[in-house]
């Protein structure tokens, strides 16, 4: 114990010199506040009256999700020849959604898996609407690989389902892996997701004020009571589920990259695909977190639980996994001049100078490897219109950078005379913004019915949670083995 | 069976604590007294709490690894059943021998993991005997705060140390308050 140690109160990170930093820690909620007043906090968000604006964005995104569902309709009627793919661009939008999306669960996955097992307490104040978040991702995801391969009826096919022609899929096809990959993360995120959620739903039903709120929590709540002889099992199925997420969030967008590098296509035969998709799958999806927490944290007033030093390590994270995607890239170019292979290099010439070239310049350039960088200066990482900014350029960056890995690898094949640009139809167009609104209706019920914040483990992070410490002053958060 | 005068069945005696700390003190005391039948309830997880009742590890994880283990099995019949025996599938002219094996690789890694999960999901409810949805603690208006910010620790009528004066001098002299008889119903 180091509890001889004196050490000074602090509250604000700023007021550290830089060598105390190892033995103090800033706490993880401001101001002292109290269990009480973070149950008010955050289930008083579900249990009030919506807010106006609430009503309105959900109007909003409720129409546009809408209206995509009437695109996929519409689609799925008439026939896939209402999206724009032809030769040679026979994946465009389509795969580059799913990609975009899939890519986007990644970071709800690490928060809750990867940082859980690293014992990174200042995860619990995000971690469960990043894992709305990935559901909701991967639901708009799984929309499109569904619907692209034309007849929808026929897709039980990728299950291995006895059936009297006695067809079976290939199960050495990457594009099997994916329906396997996909479908497990999916599942394996909703069980841990409501796992987390019990404590909390019990939560609800112990305040729920009507007879139908307190049945329906009370069901979805299992009978929770805290006991302890409960923690011991669910803290041991909670740290095997986030030991179990951890490699499966890795192998799904290494999976997804094998949709692409196992083919032989320049720009998609590549071996750096699996940790480069990876880490673009986690950088697109901090900057979605993100995206999503800054206005809910000034709209529900989560200041104090959310606080600048969560947006400051987030904005790290962003920092890390933009530098890797930056290396990747560069990487890419260098090995199609080392290679000496023709149409290698001749695809990343084309990648830069050909036709999409602005896609690269603004998309991979400009927003994904430059912007983040603004994140080595603290103040940057502080100021959440900073932060706001860069994000929003990697949420559209992440997507011009799947649409110049598929498109552009597909447009100019190795015969010029078949070669071609892909022009998006109205329907493409709306099917993609309509997933827009399905994603971000669903995350508005999310936090109008859940608490968007765990909150029996952000009561965790607060001192005096820690049975084995003295507290000299009472708001420090010390670390013990 | 213990009945109040009133002819309620008890089924506890419960104390509620101001503080973690409190609580996490007081259960050593309740371990060392010898109590069997006992739990202490919070609104999260203490750590340090299991030692102090006296608990060792959880043995869900021996659960989830047979739970893994039968998704790999799994996804080697589902693969290699259709694969090399009912639908042999050569595409591409690419080999199909043994060396191959590593294609199949990706499936079996996810149906581990399935498996796996699923198996951590249930066993975490059915090693808790949940769902249960009523439970006479949840007689008790005070323990309504549990999930909030109330700590308590509850000793059940049926353990063979219990008796109702000892008990409740027991938790008193914890540091228990609000101490109280809990009905086995309504």
């Amino acid at each position: 114990m180091e509890g001889a140690v004196a050490v000074p109160e602090v509250i604000e990170g700023e007021e550290l010199a830089p060598t105390e930093k190892p033995l103090t820690r800033v706490p993880l909620v401001l101001n002292r506040r109290s269990y009480g007043w973070l149950t008010e906090r955050i289930a008083g968000a579900v249990e009030n009256r919506a807010p106006r604006w609430w009503w309105v964005a959900f109007a909003v995104t409720a129409a546009i999700a809408g209206f995509g569902l009437f695109c996929l309709g519409y689609q799925i009627s008439t026939g896939v020849g209402t999206w724009g793919l032809n030769h040679p661009v026979g994946w465009a939008w389509d795969i580059t959604n799913f990609v975009f999306w899939i890519g986007i669960g990644h970071a709800g996955t690490l928060i809750s898996a990867i940082l859980y097992l690293l014992r990174q307490k200042w995860r619990t104040s995000i971690n469960r609407s990043a894992e709305a978040m990935t559901l909701f991702a991967v639901i708009c995801a799984a929309i499109f690989p569904g619907i692209h391969v034309g007849r929808v009826w026929m897709a039980w096919y990728l299950a291995p389902l006895p059936n009297n022609y006695g067809i079976w899929p290939n199960f050495r096809s990457p594009l099997m892996w994916d329906v396997f990959a996909v479908s497990t993360y999916f599942t394996v995120s909703v069980l841990f997701w409501y796992t987390g959620l019990v404590p909390d739903l019990g939560t609800l039903r112990d305040r729920a004020t009507s007879k139908i709120k307190k049945f329906l929590y009370g069901i979805f709540a299992l009978g929770w009571r805290g006991s302890n002889r409960h923690w011991r099992h669910y803290e041991m199925a909670y740290l095997l589920l986030a030991g179990i997420s951890t490699p499966l969030v890795l192998s799904v967008h290494s999976v997804v990259s094998f949709d692409f590098a196992t083919s032989i296509l320049p720009t998609w035969h590549t071996t750096i695909f699996p940790p480069y998709f990876v880490a673009g799958a986690i950088f697109g999806g901090f900057a979605m977190v993100l995206t999503l927490m800054l206005p809910a944290r000034a709209l529900f007033k989560l200041h104090d639980i959310i606080t600048l030093q969560h947006i400051d390590k987030m904005a790290k994270i962003i920092l890390l996994t933009g530098s890797i995607v930056s290396y990747a890239y560069a990487m890419e170019f260098f090995i199609a001049w080392y290679s000496g292979n023709q149409y290698e290099r001749f695809a990343f010439w084309n990648r830069v100078l050909g036709p999409y070239w602005w896609y690269w310049w603004v998309g991979m350039l400009f927003c994904n490897a430059l912007s983040p960088q603004l994140f080595w200066f603290r103040w940057c990482r502080r100021n959440v219109y900073v932060v706001y900014f860069v994000c929003m350029c990697v949420n559209a960056g992440m997507w011009f950078e799947r649409f110049i890995i598929i498109v552009g690898g597909l447009h100019r094949d190795f015969l010029p005379s078949s070669w071609g640009l892909f022009i998006p139809t109205w329907v493409d167009i709306w099917t993609f913004i309509g997933t827009h609104g399905i994603f971000l209706s669903l995350f508005l019920l999310f936090i109008r019915f859940l608490p968007m914040i765990a909150m029996s483990e952000v009561k965790t992070a607060l001192p005096e949670s820690d049975v084995h410490a003295q507290h000299p002053a009472g708001a420090m958060e010390k670390e013990h083995a | 069976m213990i009945r109040t005068p009133s002819g309620h069945k008890v089924y506890a005696i419960g104390a509620e604590y101001g503080s973690a700390t409190e609580l996490y003190e007081a259960a050593k005391r309740v371990r060392d007294a010898g109590f069997k039948r006992w739990d202490v309830y919070s609104p999260f997880p203490i750590h340090g709490m299991d030692e102090a009742m006296g608990l060792g590890k959880s043995w869900l994880s021996a659960v989830v690894l047979i739970g893994g283990i039968t998704g790999l099995l799994t996804a080697v019949v589902v693969e290699f059943g259709p694969s090399w025996g009912l639908y042999p599938l050569i595409v591409h002219g690419k080999p199909f021998d043994w060396k191959t094996v590593p294609a199949f690789f990706p499936i079996m890694f996810e149906l581990t993991v399935l498996f796996g999960a699923f198996s951590a999901f249930f066993a975490w409810q059915i090693m808790n005997g949940l769902p249960r949805w009523h439970h006479p603690l949840f007689n008790w208006d005070r323990f309504s705060r549990v999930t909030n910010d109330g700590f308590f620790l509850a000793i059940e009528a049926r353990d063979p140390r219990f008796s109702e004066m000892e008990t409740h001098e027991l938790l008193v002299e914890t540091g228990g308050m609000h101490i109280t008889i809990v009905h086995e119903e309504d």
